[in-house]
């Protein structure tokens, strides 16, 4: 295949999956932001700005975190390469680009999302209402996700959008569980047992849409220590790191060529630490160190993908 | 009941005769039509649009809103010709196309044609299209132009004429194909009553010839497009996908050790040959426009050595352009020792003071056309111009005479097609495509018609508004 070809179904997935992280995301922490306990709705949509590493740029054009710049900074501005808005237009153009490699309802799905976002972005979010925009953003990734899956034929296409989509959930999922446990840590004990600590790993469960899993998996109260778990170790989870690396380690080997070996040994080793570790290991590691060496590898997984797949010189 | 507008008197009607009868090849459709309500074959209509639109047969048109995108207007009602006529134009087209790459290989070569005093050597070497960087190339099977569409027309006479040569990157194949998967959709009755000639075997028959025109076995075919907001990008897509061939952009392709690669998931991979639908000037950066982000650095210094085949070769416009047309006869005749079986519309090429003399004085009735251009643009009809129309360009004539040549405003014939007042005629056009490989040309029964969507009008370039509708090449009625 093309090397730009499968470079533009890589970002193309990719990018859907980061509008739908982003909703995700976005979803929990306003929801937080109007709990009671909570002193200062503010403080809540920090986290989204310090998940996503846009802290500086948001900071360079607001004097204030106010939750209504945040939820439009990462919804409908057209000035923040990362909001949902760009993510989709960009992910349209991307599938543009390959209209000859997709299937016909694939790229209805996508180009309809465009038109219908342009449609919510004439009106703005205060009319369509955050949360069902945030639904809206999760059903087009699904319904996205459920055209190439039901559609498209089983060949290095389709495999390049599968690793778009396990990079960068993988990337996602270590991001908001590290700042997570980050704010969970400043604001009192990370295990405890009070109702705000509750509601803060349950919205993380809630933002992953792992909340059923943990309660079938898990016959005790929610705390930070099995969530880890959970999104780090978890076989079953599908936005769990485990679940994304092994999405990852099977299809690097099945695209077709000998391209990279180096790729497929990064993605075969962190695999292995996670297939064969274990909660004791993370925790004596410190959470917020293993997450920063995981998101080390998997943006190093990413440059390798890029240099050995996408741009072959 | 339809409402049918007859055809103007003094023009030639595809469907009607003089006195108003249908002709032959058109009876069975004919009788067919008037039994249709306007409502159906408007309802037809939007089902065709919407068929369109979902294939995403779109035109990008320059100068509009960056990506603007639009459909090419298509009418329902189909140009049919009769078997009979369609071979005459056929071996018309393919005895024009095999001179004129005759003609291209004398021109890169030995120049007999100059030599003999056929053509005067400065319409050579002064026109914009020769590429010295081709002369004594040799290319495989002696074809330059691999692909050629050419442009017909008939006069109220219902002659036949050749208005010009596309020999470059000739582009609306797409377009016959798709008409044709419509028409059959919307009206499989038609099909079924009357032997209608099949044409979307042509991406089998342009992947044979591509392949034909390389001297490595299985070699490897990509077409070379200039990107998305190319104007006919969604042709480059079709053809490569109906192909099964990669469309590749100028950044796919690399030069390394004397051959080209393209960049794949698994690797370099060599490329055999390169339809391209990039002009001459942005193919290669390093011997042709420096700007050009659209080429491969490196292209011609492999082309020239024999390693890669572009189809059409570089160089081949000169054998299209409007300065050299008037030629093409004499080249029928000089390389092929046959009498031209399609006729050239008369020309003048204002580069002679006593053609110029005329054409200034008969600016009102005659067309007018830059010789290097192309889509209906700097062109004057001087029966549709206003007075300062033609002053103007009387100015721009006079400034550079070797720039235009003038034709007779032919009225070209006219086809029905299908209005909001129901049934009325317009100015049509005929582009078939000729594919070119060594061997005897090829060609698919009928070609792309071009249709001028509002009455009277003469210009069916779809930059300018044209439309396009299916053409039929029938066997005639058994009686």
């Amino acid at each position: 295949m093309l090397s730009r070809t499968a470079s533009d179904l890589y970002w193309l997935s990719r990018l859907v999956e980061r509008a739908e992280n982003t909703a995700r995301m976005l979803d929990v922490a306003w929801n937080l932001s109007m709990m009671p306990f909570v002193a200062n709705p503010r403080d809540e949509m920090i986290a989204p700005l310090m998940i996503s590493g846009s802290h500086e740029l948001y900071m360079s054009r607001h004097d204030d975190v106010q939750v209504r710049e945040v939820l439009h900074f990462f919804t409908l501005d057209q000035d923040n390469p990362g909001s949902i808005f760009n993510c989709l237009r960009l992910a349209r153009e991307n599938g543009h680009a390959v209209r000859g490699k997709i299937t016909a309802e694939m790229w209805e799905s996508i180009n309809s999302t465009w038109l219908e976002l342009k449609e919510i972005r004439r009106g703005g979010l205060d009319q369509y209402g955050a949360s069902a925009f945030f639904d809206w953003v999760k059903k087009r990734s699904h319904l996205f996700r459920g055209a190439t899956y039901g559609t498209i034929m089983r060949n290095d296409a389709f495999r390049f959008l599968r690793i778009g989509t396990f990079i960068e959930r993988a990337d996602n999922t270590a991001r908001i569980l590290d700042v997570k446990y980050q704010i969970g840590t400043l604001y009192g004990v990370p295990s405890g047992g009070d109702a705000m600590d509750f509601y803060r790993w349950h919205a993380l469960l809630h933002s992953v849409g792992a909340y059923e899993s943990y309660r079938e998996l898990y016959s005790e109260a929610i705390n930070a220590d099995r969530v880890a778990e959970l999104l780090i170790l978890g076989a079953e989870v599908p936005r769990s790191l485990r679940s994304c690396m092994q999405m990852l380690c099977e299809l690097l080997p099945a695209i077709e060529g000998r391209a990279g070996q180096t790729a497929k040994r990064l993605a075969a080793v962190q695999f292995a630490r996670l297939q064969y570790g274990d909660l004791e290991h993370v925790l004596d590691t410190g959470l917020h160190d293993y997450l920063t060496d995981f998101l080390r590898r998997i943006n190093e997984l990413a440059d390798t993908i890029r240099e050995e797949y996408l741009e072959v010189v | 009941m339809q409402s049918i507008t007859p055809p103007a008197v003094s023009g030639f009607d595809e469907m009607f005769a003089r006195e108003g009868a249908v002709r032959p090849h058109y009876s069975s459709y004919h009788g067919w039509l008037l039994g249709q309500s306007k409502e159906l074959l408007h309802r037809k209509r939007q089902e065709a649009e919407l068929l369109f639109h979902r294939v995403g047969i779109t035109f990008n048109v320059y100068g509009e809103e960056s990506g603007a995108e639009r459909l090419i207007p298509f009418d329902v009602v189909p140009r049919i010709i009769p078997e009979q006529e369609w071979r005459h134009l056929e071996q018309g087209t393919a005895q024009r196309v095999r001179a004129l790459n005759q003609f291209l290989d004398d021109i890169y070569h030995g120049q007999e044609i100059i030599r003999a005093g056929r053509i005067p050597a400065d319409q050579i070497y002064g026109n914009a299209h020769y590429q010295p960087c081709m002369q004594d190339v040799d290319l495989p099977n002696q074809v330059y132009s691999h692909v050629s569409g050419v442009d017909l027309i008939r006069d109220g006479e219902g002659t036949w004429y050749v208005l010009e040569d596309n020999l470059r990157t000739p582009s609306g194949v797409s377009y016959m194909i798709e008409n044709r998967r419509v028409m059959m959709r919307l009206f499989p009755e038609l099909f079924a009553g009357q032997s209608v000639a099949p044409v979307e075997h042509y991406p089998s028959l342009l992947l044979d010839t591509l392949q034909h025109s390389s001297a490595v076995p299985y070699p490897t075919v990509v077409l070379l497009t200039p990107g998305r907001f190319n104007s006919a990008y969604f042709e480059h897509a079709f053809l490569a996908q109906q192909m099964g061939i990669e469309l590749v952009e100028g950044a796919d392709l690399f030069v390394k050790d004397g051959f080209v690669y393209m960049r794949t998931t698994a690797g370099p991979q060599r490329v055999d040959v390169i339809y391209r639908r990039i002009d001459d000037d942005f193919l290669d950066p390093l011997a042709f426009n420096p700007d050009s982000m659209l080429g491969v650095p490196g292209l011609l210094s492999v082309y020239r050595q024999g390693k890669v085949v572009l189809a059409n070769a570089i160089g081949s416009g000169v054998g299209d352009d409007k300065s050299i047309y008037p030629y093409v006869p004499e080249m029928i005749r000089f390389y092929l020792g046959e009498e031209p079986i399609l006729e050239n519309v008369p020309t003048r090429l204002c580069r002679r003071p006593e053609d110029l003399q005329y054409v200034l004085e008969h600016l009102p009735e005659l067309v007018v056309k830059e010789v290097h251009g192309a889509g209906g643009y700097g062109m004057l009809v001087g029966p549709a111009a206003s007075r300062e129309e033609i002053e103007s360009f009387r100015q721009r004539l006079r400034a550079r005479p070797d720039n235009y040549i003038a034709q007779p405003t032919l009225s070209l014939s006219t086809c029905p097609i299908f209005v909001e007042q129901g049934i009325a005629p317009r100015h049509i056009d005929l582009r078939p495509f000729v594919l070119s490989d060594g061997r005897a040309p090829r060609m698919v029964p009928g070609g792309l018609t071009r249709v001028a969507m509002n009455a009277g009008s003469l210009v069916v370039n779809s930059s300018q508004g044209g439309g396009t509708k299916d053409t039929w090449v029938v066997e005639a009625p058994s009686c």
